[in-house]
């Protein structure tokens, strides 16, 4: 399996931290960690660096998670690019709304290594 | 079931119930074992206000208008940090401002989603945190507290929903 470039998009710097330890815990290889605060500054990253899988929390300032799944849809080099949301947001509504303008998934917070490992390694197996 | 209807049991919903302290228990108990590998148990119950130089706040709004509370000592916060960040030493106020604000944001995440008529009707804001030697948290009349606090190796960790009715 290939390693894979992962874009973590979260506000809070620890929780970054949690969900990378969380993918290595899930047996998913790890190139390229990029880290984003929140939408506009992912759109850069992924920009610059365009990532194999990308995480992202829902409830950001500045830009939050459904507005940047708006915008990456409309980056050519991004489309295919999975989006999984990880989030306290246990709304149906904003969860349906994710998936509809683009999320393959969601994980919601708190989450155990297992749940993480059900809902990516299907995803990633699909990249290597 | 017509808007008006799920707004109304949504409404019904967000009143305070007698099972919602279990309901709270469980899901901080869930939050720090899950997201910070800590096992904590719950203290009797407190007669005293929450004390402690950090507090983290996350309001609620909605079916539930309120606001969930993590308070405890410096001290605490900062184990507390570490151990979200698998035994690192955090010096960080930064980094432990972070760490007790996303306890308390999913801490009050994971509440609202065991209430399935809260789920969709109750957002919440992100954290603040506020620290200091001596202040206390003072609700606007009318509302209702669950109070609950838990023993960290000796150092307390109060949680509370403050809920407006």
């Amino acid at each position: 399996m290939k390693k894979i470039r992962v874009l973590i998009v979260d506000d809070s710097s620890v929780m970054r931290k949690i969900v990378e330890r969380s993918l290595r815990q899930a047996g998913i290889e790890l190139g390229e960690v990029m880290e984003a605060g929140n939408g506009a500054e992912a759109l850069i990253a992924a920009k610059n660096s365009p990532p194999d899988l990308i995480l992202s929390d829902i409830n950001m300032p500045v830009m939050d998670g459904l507005e940047f799944l708006k915008c990456l849809a409309e980056i050519e080099s991004m489309k295919g690019v999975p989006v999984v949301m990880i989030t306290t947001e246990g709304s149906e509504a904003r969860v349906i709304e994710a998936i509809s303008v683009g999320a393959r998934g969601y994980i919601r917070k708190p989450f155990t290594p297992e749940q993480v490992k059900e809902r990516l390694v299907p995803l990633v197996g699909g990249l290597s | 079931m017509s808007f008006a209807n799920r707004s109304m049991e949504a409404a019904v919903a967000g009143k305070p119930q007698p099972g919602w302290k279990d309901v709270l228990e469980e899901a901080a108990i869930e939050v720090f074992e899950l997201m910070a590998s800590v096992q904590l148990a719950p203290l009797p119950e407190p007669t005293q206000p929450a004390s402690g130089a950090i507090t983290s706040m996350v309001g609620m709004a909605g079916a539930l208008c309120g606001m969930m509370n993590i308070r405890c000592s410096h001290t605490a916060a900062q184990r507390l940090a570490g151990c979200m960040l698998a035994g690192s030493h955090v010096s960080s106020a930064g980094t432990i401002r972070d760490a007790l604000g996303e306890l308390c944001n999913m801490i009050a995440g994971n509440f609202k989603a065991k209430i399935p008529s809260l789920a969709d009707h109750c957002m919440l804001s992100v954290p603040t945190v506020i620290t200091g030697d001596d202040y206390s948290l003072e609700p606007v009349d009318p509302f209702q507290v669950i109070h609950i606090a838990f023993d960290f190796s000796g150092d307390t960790i109060h949680v509370a929903l403050v809920m407006h009715s």
